[in-house]
């Protein structure tokens, strides 16, 4: 298979910032001071939401493009037999060839997706990968909205929000080293019909019933993992902080969409003041006109600042799987200890069945004792069988050490995997946010100098 | 006569000579029309002023329109000196065409005002006044001059609130259709818990400031005598108790109400425009007054969530290693915002919002002013009607025989109609005057805002532009294809 052309070996960043498709002349016309250069070519597609573009470092990657392309409304009868609207995204799927000169791209494999569909899939892969931090869906509802924003979820803005969250999962997936190998996602990409059967035949809703019981279920690990508490206390403190700014930063961004809004009113009073003078007419007319453009650009700025909000969001989510995999390894160092100390115990009857003493309280020694020794025989047997059962204990304990060390193993490679994404992503995110104050900032200087000089004409 | 009067568009360049020397052989008017005057029976300003234009004259400011209220406090015999001298030749300038010179070289009067400006005030170190009966501020006034009216170049007194607004009623009762500047109100209505607020004080005191450099730099207020004695006088009280009384005012005030009820006949043109244009000029005003206002209503709530905002990032930097650096670099860019929208309110609040106060209460002004002049309108018409009826009845008594002619109603009517002419021409004048200085003021305010707002954005982003974090670690080369 013809690898791309770009992929020469080395993992390539794609900058969050920088845009290859900016013209010379484009970035000279650029206004922001070139002082700085992370943002001497910042323009408008650049600000546009990037993706934080993922490594094509799996087979998978090497040998597709994947995308949602695009996001429809049907009409559907749900299982209750009632009429309902939903949407569904179109996952392309294309070859990563490159295109030969004067050859046109092949056509993408295309199908269509329910959000259920997505959800499914993820919670396949949770309880299928417990020891790894499955990336997180974009949220069903539309939280920590500021006024502007319909919480409705056919609303075209969120509706395309979370078609590239969609995406944007898909992609996380597909680069990931050990989940990108999956059949079930491979399939979800490539089989419209059927996959849900699919995923059915894995069995996995037991397992999927039995680990919500478990992750719910309270109990005491005697002896913690620090790595694994240190962890879990981040995550959690992770979810806090990040649901704090979000949710200030939602009334930060409604208060600033009426300072700007109520600027609008001076682009109607000038305007119609201005009917009336004579010499200051003019200026006044105009720069009414600047007012009104001051008024408006609070919607592409905050439509953009939309997508920062995204991008802190999905590592506030990501926090959920965090937590879920610490879950999932305190249950299984809670079962270890459990046949630990099962065994532990069982030892111990042997013990006192072979020495004669009885250190343990049982019933059973309760009662030889009040109504008379038992034969020999009947100890034999019973020595026989708890002999037996210690033999199945220490396998059974082998087994689950073993299982619970590769479980620590393996899900500790996933952590720092997640902690290094997590600081470059969540870096690139707050430099984009600065670059996009930056540009809000140059844009308001604009206006209120071409403002000046509409009343100097006064 | 009755058509001189209603041809109110033009200017009347030359004072026809006719009735005024008519009046002029007749002697005096009846004291009794003294009364709703422009200017003061008791007022000396016009002595001075008439002695002053044969004496000073470089000093341009004393243009005809002083002349014009000059004629009126001794009645009509000024008038007939101030046509000529008393050797004969004709004064260098005619009242009429000095009152086209004016309106046509508002601009260069400006400047002139400028050039000349040679009395100087300041309103300061206001202090508390306690007394049995009330607790006041007293402020401090304090005045520098060359002028030579003012036997000191020097002065300093204290005046209360009260003072200011003798003076600026006794500005006005003397010059009814001049634009005198508003004072700032006696209490403002909403959010006024306490009288004596620090705020309140300093905005009074500034407005009270601007209040009297405004009547310094008017060419006729500047030279009342009710403003010298303000400035100079070391205590007000018993200047207060001259001037017309209560009763009179009263009696002004009926006579007023009765005109307007009446109604005016025959309103020249460029004053209903001049109407239209006080009434839509109001509005526009008070709109831009009201955003303005809101704005910062606005702006208030955003810096209370952005004082919210900026600990949030450096909470989350808490956590963080590699993150702490960009978290803190936000979080610093937030508190900048934060600072510099407090000052962009403080600088809203101090110099736009006092402009546009300013000129609300000015629109208000103007109307007042307007009525006035219907007033002195509405009163000539009312004698001219009494006048032509009772000629109709006298001539169908009297037949052409001997023609009985009202001395006395003529007299009336023919001062009345001097007084409407001098009315219309100082608020014609005033008018310009009062429309380029709105313009300057207003133009300044919002030069103002605009930069204050291109500073505040410039120094919101600084600690972003300046931020090493941000500086350094750009993303990876990007590809040029």
């Amino acid at each position: 298979m013809r690898m791309m052309m770009a992929d020469s070996g080395s993992n390539e960043e794609v900058a969050v910032i920088g845009n290859t498709d900016i013209t010379p002349a484009e970035s000279e016309n650029n206004i922001i001071n070139t002082v700085v250069p992370l943002v001497a070519l910042c323009d408008r597609n650049i600000l546009r939401f990037k993706l934080p573009m993922v490594e094509r470092g799996t087979a998978l990657l090497r040998k597709m493009e994947i995308s949602v392309a695009e996001a429809e409304k049907r009409m559907g009868k749900n299982t209750v037999n009632i009429q309902e609207t939903y949407t569904v995204y179109l996952v392309e799927t294309r070859p990563a060839e490159t295109v030969p000169e004067g050859g046109t791209p092949a056509a993408p494999d295309t199908l269509w997706r329910r959000y259920s569909e997505f959800e499914l899939l993820r919670t396949y892969l949770l309880v299928t990968y417990p020891y790894i931090i499955i990336p997180p869906l974009p949220e069903k509802r539309a939280e920590f909205v500021w006024h502007k924003l319909s919480a409705d979820n056919l609303d075209p803005d969120f509706v395309e929000r979370r078609r590239v969250g969609l995406e944007n999962f898909l992609l996380r997936v597909a680069s990931h080293a050990v989940l990108s190998k999956d059949k079930i996602f491979f399939l979800f990409l490539t089989e419209e019909k059927g996959w849900r059967e699919a995923v059915l035949e894995t069995g996995f809703q037991d397992k999927a019933d039995s680990r919500l019981k478990s992750l719910s279920a309270m109990f005491r690990v005697k002896n913690p993992d620090k790595r694994f508490t240190a962890l879990k206390q981040y995550s959690d403190e992770l979810n806090t902080v990040i649901s704090q700014l979000l949710r200030v930063r939602a009334r930060v961004a409604d208060r600033l969409y009426g300072v700007y809004k109520v600027h609008g009113n001076y682009g109607r009073v000038f305007s119609e003041w201005s009917a009336i003078e004579k010499e200051m007419g003019d200026g006044l007319q105009s720069a009414g006109h600047h007012m009104d453009t001051y008024a408006t650009s609070i919607d592409d700025i905050l439509e953009e600042e939309e997508h920062y909000a995204d991008q802190l969001k999905e590592y506030l989510f990501y926090t959920d799987a965090v937590r879920s995999v610490c879950r999932k390894h305190e249950l299984i160092q809670y079962e270890l200890e459990i046949a630990a100390q099962d065994l532990a115990y069982k030892k111990q009857q042997k013990e006192e069945l072979v020495t004669g003493t009885v250190r343990v309280f049982s019933l059973k020694g309760m009662t030889s004792k009040l109504f008379g020794q038992e034969s020999q025989e009947q100890r034999e047997s019973r020595l026989a069988a708890l002999e037996q059962s210690i033999q199945e204990g220490e396998e059974s304990l082998k087994e689950k050490n073993r299982e619970c060390q590769e479980f620590v193993r393996t899900a500790w490679e996933d952590i720092e995997r997640f902690k290094e994404q997590k600081d470059k992503d969540l870096r690139e995110a707050l430099i984009s946010y600065a670059i996009m104050q930056i540009s809000m900032c140059k844009k308001g200087v604009q206006v209120w100098s071409n403002a000046k000089e509409c009343f100097n004409k006064m | 006569m009755v058509e001189r009067m209603l041809c109110g568009s033009g200017l009347s360049d030359e004072p026809s000579p006719g009735p005024k020397f008519e009046k002029g052989m007749s002697g005096q008017s009846g004291p009794a029309d003294f009364r709703g005057h422009m200017l003061d029976l008791d007022e000396d300003e016009d002595l001075e002023v008439f002695s002053k234009t044969e004496t000073r004259q470089d000093n341009i400011e004393l243009s005809s329109l002083q002349k014009e209220c000059a004629k009126d406090a001794h009645g009509v015999v000024s008038l007939i000196q101030n046509t000529s001298m008393a050797d004969g030749s004709p004064m260098p300038n005619s009242p009429g065409s000095m009152v086209n010179q004016y309106r046509l070289e508002e601009d260069d009067e400006e400047q002139k005002d400028a050039n000349f400006k040679d009395l100087f005030i300041t309103v300061d170190n206001p202090e508390s006044h306690v007394t049995a009966i009330e607790t006041f501020i007293m402020y401090r006034v304090m005045t520098k001059t060359t002028r030579s009216e003012f036997d000191s170049s020097e002065y300093e007194v204290r005046r209360r609130y009260q003072d200011f607004l003798w003076l600026r009623s006794r500005l006005e009762e003397n010059h009814p259709t001049l634009i005198v500047h508003p004072l700032p109100e006696k209490f403002v209505m909403k959010g006024m818990v306490e009288r004596f607020n620090d705020d309140f004080i300093e905005t009074r005191r500034k407005a009270l400031h601007r209040f009297l450099n405004k009547i310094s730099e008017h060419p006729i207020l500047s030279y009342s005598q009710h403003f010298k004695v303000f400035l100079t006088a070391e205590e007000l009280l018993s200047h207060k108790k001259q001037g017309p009384g209560f009763l009179s005012r009263m009696g002004e005030t009926v006579r007023a109400v009765a005109n307007s009820v009446r109604g005016l006949r025959n309103r020249p043109e460029e004053f209903t425009l001049m109407q239209e244009y006080v009434e839509d000029f109001s509005n526009k005003i008070c709109s831009v007054d009201k955003v303005t206002q809101r704005i910062i209503k606005e702006q208030k709530e955003y810096l209370d969530e952005l004082k919210q905002y900026s600990p949030a990032y450096t909470q989350w930097a808490g956590s963080e290693e590699e993150l702490a650096e960009p978290l803190k670099g936000v979080a610093s860019c937030v508190e900048r915002c934060s600072k510099e929208t407090e000052e962009q309110i403080h600088h809203l609040s101090e110099v736009l919002v006092p402009a546009l106060h300013e000129y609300v209460l000015c629109a208000e002004t103007l109307k007042a002013v307007m009525r006035r002049r219907d007033n002195i309108q509405a009163e000539f018409e009312a004698k001219n009607e009494a006048l032509a009826s009772r000629k109709v009845d006298q001539e169908a008594v009297f037949s052409h025989w001997f023609v009985c002619f009202d001395w006395q109603l003529q007299e009336e009517v023919d001062g009345l109609a001097d007084k409407v002419e001098l009315a219309n021409n100082a608020l014609k004048g005033d008018w310009c005057r009062w429309r380029n200085s709105m313009r300057t003021d207003l133009k300044s305010a919002f030069i103002s805002t605009a930069e204050k707002n291109m500073e505040y954005y410039e120094k919101v982003s600084s600690p972003l532009k300046t931020n090493t974090f941000f500086f350094n670690h750009t993303v990876k080369p990007q590809n040029f294809s």
